[in-house]
């Protein structure tokens, strides 16, 4: 009974962590700290969090294999819909703070960027797998919930790309961002994620 | 061959007050001053009072005699409810200058590590009268003039930004250009030391950053070399010392903390054109009708603005400006030249 509890407490604070940045930001622009543009100042570090919001949700199953610790996974679900909510943030604060709720002009603009259709069709992947995060689904899909759930690797290459896009004058970010997706990608791979079972062994000797 | 016709917006002879009746109005004003009377009835004293929150520079005795020197409100806007002057601190904390970081916020932070003091220009190509000069030098034989301007990013935000500073073809006059000038090159300083941005091994851009006016366009009444704002001299990150400011074209025309000016008769390819000709042009004059393959440039967020009311408003060909520059490009595609 005490470990559920413990349990609880963690998903319960992580669920806390997680909402932090949200009302930090949001904090900033009502006390006038996040510059003369708060739309975009939202719109940016919310596109930040989903972005890290996608790569700590996928960090989590190489991290179980290499220590074996419960906790990553039990907080899979919960980053996995962190991911979704940040995300569908970033494109409410685009469609309200940068358009101020232009519908012609976002339907045009919708059709007519590259990076925003990309962006659009993350979102749309996240959401079918948000939808189909909950248990009832699960039994429904059967065998098909796994590789249906590997789209989240697609995902964030696409993410990466719409990321990639709007980047102006220097790569060094993205660089960052892309390494840490690639890194995470690579301990998938079936001779790098068979070692990390190794490493935790030698680790746990040491 | 440069023909100059007068433009609404150009100052005519007789908008210059005489020197006798300024300087006795001067003397008049410190003698009122003096009573302690605070009736704002010159230009001056009315900037001066807009100014009282801006924080004092640090600026060189010889730029603080010339800004003290100022005509004021040399060119304002005609409709000064609609462009309203963004408040100094959003204009100084608000900044793309790529040499110190991609953050909009990076200059401001990081660009306190630029020395410009002492500073030079090197003048030269195609002119007679070339050479490299020490900013004092080179700002001396012209009067600052204050010219509040819409400043209209490429990225589709904007501010109106009150810049202090000498019209571009006088300095370009005094240089005296050959036959074959055709075009002015301009370059930014290069100094990973002091531009951290410069130091990264992952910029787009190719420094020194460079940035190219045709001569009529250099020549223009409305195009200025800016040495303040506000007032007071540049702060670091809008540009210091010296910076150019072409109020009809995208921001990043107005190339910021100027070592090089050269006439040239090539066009010259500006750092934008060079990293991705089909985004940026050489002329990058604000066109509302021709769009950046990423985003439109039908509107723009006009800033500070707030979460719940962007301030979107039309953007306006030649950034409003067109009555005094829109004959310039007769007869040029628009769309293809962008």
């Amino acid at each position: 009974m005490a470990a559920q509890r413990v349990w609880l407490l963690w998903r319960v604070g992580v669920f806390l962590a997680a909402l932090v940045p949200l009302v930090f930001w949001g904090w900033q622009v009502a006390n006038n700290a996040a510059g003369p543009e708060p739309g975009r100042y939202l719109l940016l570090n919310i596109g930040i969090g989903a972005l890290w919001m996608l790569l700590l949700t996928l960090s989590l199953t190489p991290l179980t294999k290499l220590t074996r610790w419960k906790g990553f996974a039990l907080i899979r679900r919960q980053l996995g819909l962190w991911a979704l909510a940040y995300a569908t943030l970033h494109m409410l604060s685009y469609a309200l703070f940068i358009l101020g709720l232009n519908w012609a002009l976002l339907g045009s603009e919708l059709v007519k960027r590259p990076y925003i259709i990309v962006g659009i069709l993350a979102l749309i992947g996240l959401a079918v797998l948000g939808a189909t995060s909950n248990r009832w689904a699960m039994k429904r899909l059967g065998k098909r919930w796994k590789p249906l759930h590997k789209l989240s690797y697609a995902i964030l290459g696409l993410v990466l790309l719409h990321f990639f896009w709007v980047v102006r004058a220097d790569m060094q970010e993205w660089a960052m961002y892309a390494a840490i997706a690639a890194l995470i990608m690579a301990t998938r791979l079936p001779p790098i994620a068979r070692t990390l079972p190794k490493l935790r062994h030698r680790l746990s000797r040491t | 061959m440069l023909i100059k016709i007068a433009k609404p917006s150009d100052l005519h002879e007789s908008d210059v007050t005489p020197e006798s009746i300024y300087l006795s109005r001067r003397r008049f004003m410190g003698g009122m001053a003096g009573l302690g009377a605070g009736l704002a009835l010159s230009g001056q004293a009315r900037a001066n009072a807009d100014y009282s929150d801006v924080p004092e520079g640090d600026a060189p005795t010889w730029l603080k005699e010339k800004i003290s020197d100022t005509q004021w409100r040399a060119i304002t806007p005609s409709d000064p409810d609609k462009d309203k002057i963004a408040p100094f601190d959003d204009a100084s904390g608000y900044n793309n200058f790529f040499e110190f970081g991609t953050d909009k916020g990076d200059p401001a932070r990081h660009a306190g590590s630029l020395q410009t003091e002492p500073w030079s220009v090197v003048v030269d190509g195609e002119v007679n009268n070339g050479g490299r000069f020490a900013l004092e030098d080179f700002a001396k034989p012209s009067q600052f003039e204050e010219r509040i301007y819409r400043l209209r990013c490429v990225e589709a935000w904007s501010m109106v930004i009150p810049w202090l500073g000498i019209p571009l073809a006088e300095v370009i006059k005094r240089a005296d250009p050959t036959s074959k000038a055709k075009y002015v090159r301009f370059e930014t300083l290069v100094d990973p030391e002091q531009m951290r941005g410069q130091r990264s091994s992952f910029s787009i851009i190719d420094w020194p950053y460079v940035e190219g006016l045709r001569l009529d366009e250099a020549m223009h009444p409305l195009t200025l070399l800016a040495m303040g704002m506000y007032g007071r001299e540049l702060p670091n990150q809008n540009g210091a010392p010296l910076r150019l400011v072409v109020p009809w074209k995208y921001g990043f025309k107005s190339i910021k903390s100027i070592v090089r000016i050269s006439l040239v008769e090539e066009q010259p390819v500006n750092s934008w054109q060079q990293i991705a000709a089909d985004e940026y042009g050489f002329y990058a004059n604000v066109n509302p009708e021709v769009d950046h393959p990423r985003w439109s440039q039908a509107t723009e967020r006009r800033l500070p603005n707030s979460l719940f009311s962007p301030n979107a408003i039309d953007t306006l060909m030649f950034n409003g400006y067109a009555d005094e520059v829109a004959e310039m490009y007769a007869g040029l595609d628009l769309r293809t030249n962008y």
